[in-house]
């Protein structure tokens, strides 16, 4: 499925009409080293995301076997997939943490993934939940989401910097919507595991990405918890990309329009989630019978 | 390590209580050295024995607080931190040699009948080269060390021996005679400073006065550094680097800034402890020395900026009582502290003191 990108549709302006004699490359080029990237991001063909042929291999074990994988902007993308499938080396690729041994990754039609730093894929605005809920945790709630704020984030903008209205209003539009807004002054380690999940998926919408990376997002929640982070997430859709890593097939269900299964480092089937329930492959290597 | 910072500490302990015993002991610091300039019958006479072990507290203070700066706020835990100590001493020891020395050329080297100068003593005789120095050489040390560290991304304990190894390298380099330092015995009889006898008792009382400087402005930046959001993200960087940098940020900015500094406080310390003291020598940079830095940190409490100053004067005030009452088990007691305040106060003297005020 691929949308068709359209400005109401995201919160930067994602279709930036680039002049057909600028050279390819230049929002790449404008990322420095502590400078945030510009709002251009190209997704002019409607895709946030390309992954190519993407092949990963630890001393010999292909953890990625030329995978091909493309997430629409606006997208609610789920993958599933039995232990070991390559569900988070995926994510690790996407973020620089791996390097493919080869394949391509764009993200937007102009930026190469393959050839940025973890910092400067952050910067240019895909974020990524971790598996295990990391916040920062001798800080308080409202200091963890301060540090996620979009914005100039080299060292000498941090050693001046200062909070304005609008970006404190910008924390506490968050902390309504993550329920967080009685715990604002408390230690990011005193809370709860499900807080410490809410608290990191605020510190993404800080970082107002235009791609998330979800990893296992409702491990540990309580049912409504789970519930209200499905809520959560279809919002966020539309004005961002998501991609979700996640095991709670009820989840799935409440969430996803588009699914698509990984087994042994490729893609096995995409589809809706009834077309993946039913396909005969998947049901043998994931779902059982 | 979920230590809150000095700030929240002390807004939980009052800070007016913390303001008001900060306030008598700086006015003490600045009353001491007065004191000392009264004549030897006076009562109330301050030898110049007590004024230069305080003084020298004072510059342990300084390196504690800087070692707190990596250590406690970003989690570098620096093994090494007495080598950045020694060579703002021996930076300055170089000026007060020149000064010693007149015209001719430093005892030692004349000893070693050398003829001329090494090309590193040019323009050690100007006292403002000779602080330039000071900054400089603990400052591009650390610079270059830190830019590689932090890019290959070594942490943790690795970090650690590998800062172990760097003050062990100096210390070895500076051994050696034909380093031009002095080798073993390094700089000592020293007789004026700016032109002024380094033993008179003005001149001991302006040195005293310029560390309590020295150390309060430390105190200050330290405490800039810890409310800005630059403390904060170096915080953020000691508990959870991964999700900084998925935050954004660039982790190797942040900590080369905060370890260069740290490195430059400790030789404007060490610059101030060798006039003070009277003799740098390569056992400045003993392993050892740089261990004990830690556990000045680790008593007083890490994370905190009074902490480290309490445990530099606790463990200090401590060691020399000890040296002239049991000579002999002064090693042994300092790691057995070292054991206990592992074991029972992980957030240190600082950390007990906090708890009280709670109860």
């Amino acid at each position: 499925m691929r949308v068709t990108a359209s400005a109401e549709f995201m919160l930067e302006p994602a279709f930036f009409p680039v002049e057909p004699n600028k050279d390819e490359g230049t929002s790449r080029d404008s990322i420095g080293l502590g400078q945030r990237v510009g709002p251009g991001l190209d997704t002019r063909h409607g895709t946030i995301l390309t992954l190519e042929d993407i092949s990963v291999s630890f001393d010999g074990f292909r953890a990625l076997n030329n995978l091909n994988l493309y997430i629409g902007v606006g997208e609610l993308r789920c993958i599933i997939g039995p232990n070991g499938a390559g569900k988070t080396t995926l994510m690790d690729v996407i973020t620089g943490k791996t390097r493919p041994s080869h394949g391509k990754a764009w993200f937007g039609e102009t930026l190469d993934l393959t050839q940025m730093s973890e910092v400067q894929i952050a910067q240019s605005g895909i974020g990524r939940k971790f598996q295990k809920p990391t916040v920062f945790e001798a800080l308080s709630v409202f200091e963890n989401l301060e540090l996620a704020q979009k914005t100039d984030k080299s060292v000498w903008a941090s050693l001046r910097a200062r909070l304005s209205g609008e970006q404190k209003d910008r924390i506490s539009e968050v902390l309504e919507t993550i329920r967080l807004t009685t715990s604002v002054n408390r230690q990011a380690g005193l809370l709860s595991h499900g807080q410490k999940q809410f608290l990191e998926i605020g510190m993404l919408l800080m970082q107002d990405p235009q791609l998330l990376l979800l990893d296992e997002p409702v491990a540990g929640m309580t049912d409504a918890e789970t519930e209200f982070t499905a809520e959560l997430f279809k919002s966020l859709a539309g004005k961002h990309s998501l991609m979700v890593v996640e095991h709670d097939m009820g989840f799935v269900g409440s969430i996803a329009d588009h699914v698509t299964v990984l087994h042994q480092g490729s893609v096995l089937a995409e589809g809706s989630l009834e077309q993946v329930q039913d396909n005969e492959r998947v049901i043998e290597v994931y779902l059982g019978r | 390590m979920n230590q809150p910072l000095l700030v929240t500490a002390t807004q939980k302990a009052g800070p007016k209580v913390t303001l008001a015993v900060g306030g008598v002991i700086l006015a003490l610091l600045i009353v001491l050295p007065l004191l000392s300039l009264l004549s030897p019958d006076n009562a109330l006479h301050v030898s110049a024995y007590t004024l230069t072990l305080v003084g020298k507290i004072l510059c342990y203070a300084i390196v504690a607080l800087a070692l707190d700066l990596v250590w406690g706020y970003a989690g570098l835990l620096s093994l090494g931190h007495g080598l950045f100590f020694a060579l703002g001493g021996y930076a300055m020891g170089m000026y007060l040699m020149r000064q010693a020395a007149g015209d001719g050329l430093p005892a030692f080297m004349t000893f070693l009948s050398w003829s001329e100068l090494p090309w590193y003593w040019t323009g050690t005789s100007s006292f403002l080269w000779a602080m330039c120095l000071v900054v400089l050489a603990p400052g591009l040390l650390a610079l270059v060390f830190g830019f590689f560290a932090f890019r290959s991304r070594i942490k943790g304990v690795y970090f650690s021996i590998m800062t172990q190894a760097l003050t062990f390298a100096g210390m070895l380099l500076f051994f050696r005679n034909e380093t031009g330092f002095g080798g073993n015995n390094g700089f000592t009889n020293f007789r004026t400073i700016l032109g002024f006898g380094i033993t008179e008792p003005g001149t001991r009382a302006v040195l005293f006065l310029a560390t309590v400087l020295l150390l309060v402005a430390s105190l200050f930046i330290g405490w800039r550094l810890a409310q800005s959001k630059f403390g904060r993200v170096l915080t953020a960087l000691r508990d959870a680097e991964n999700r900084l940098m998925f935050c954004g940020y660039d982790p190797r900015g942040f900590k080369l800034f905060v370890w260069v500094l740290s490195a430059v406080l400790c030789g404007l310390a060490g610059a101030l402890y060798v006039p003070q003291v009277g003799i740098i020598n390569p056992s400045e940079m003993s392993p050892t020395n740089s261990i004990e830095a830690a556990v000045w940190v680790a008593l007083g409490g890490r994370g905190t900026l009074i902490g480290p100053l309490l445990g530099a004067g606790v463990v200090n005030g401590m060691k020399s009582w000890f040296t002239v009452a049991f000579p002999e088990y002064w090693l042994f007691f300092l790691g057995a502290l070292f054991i206990v305040v592992t074991l029972y106060l992980p957030k240190g003297v600082i950390g007990l003191l906090k708890k009280r005020g709670e109860q």
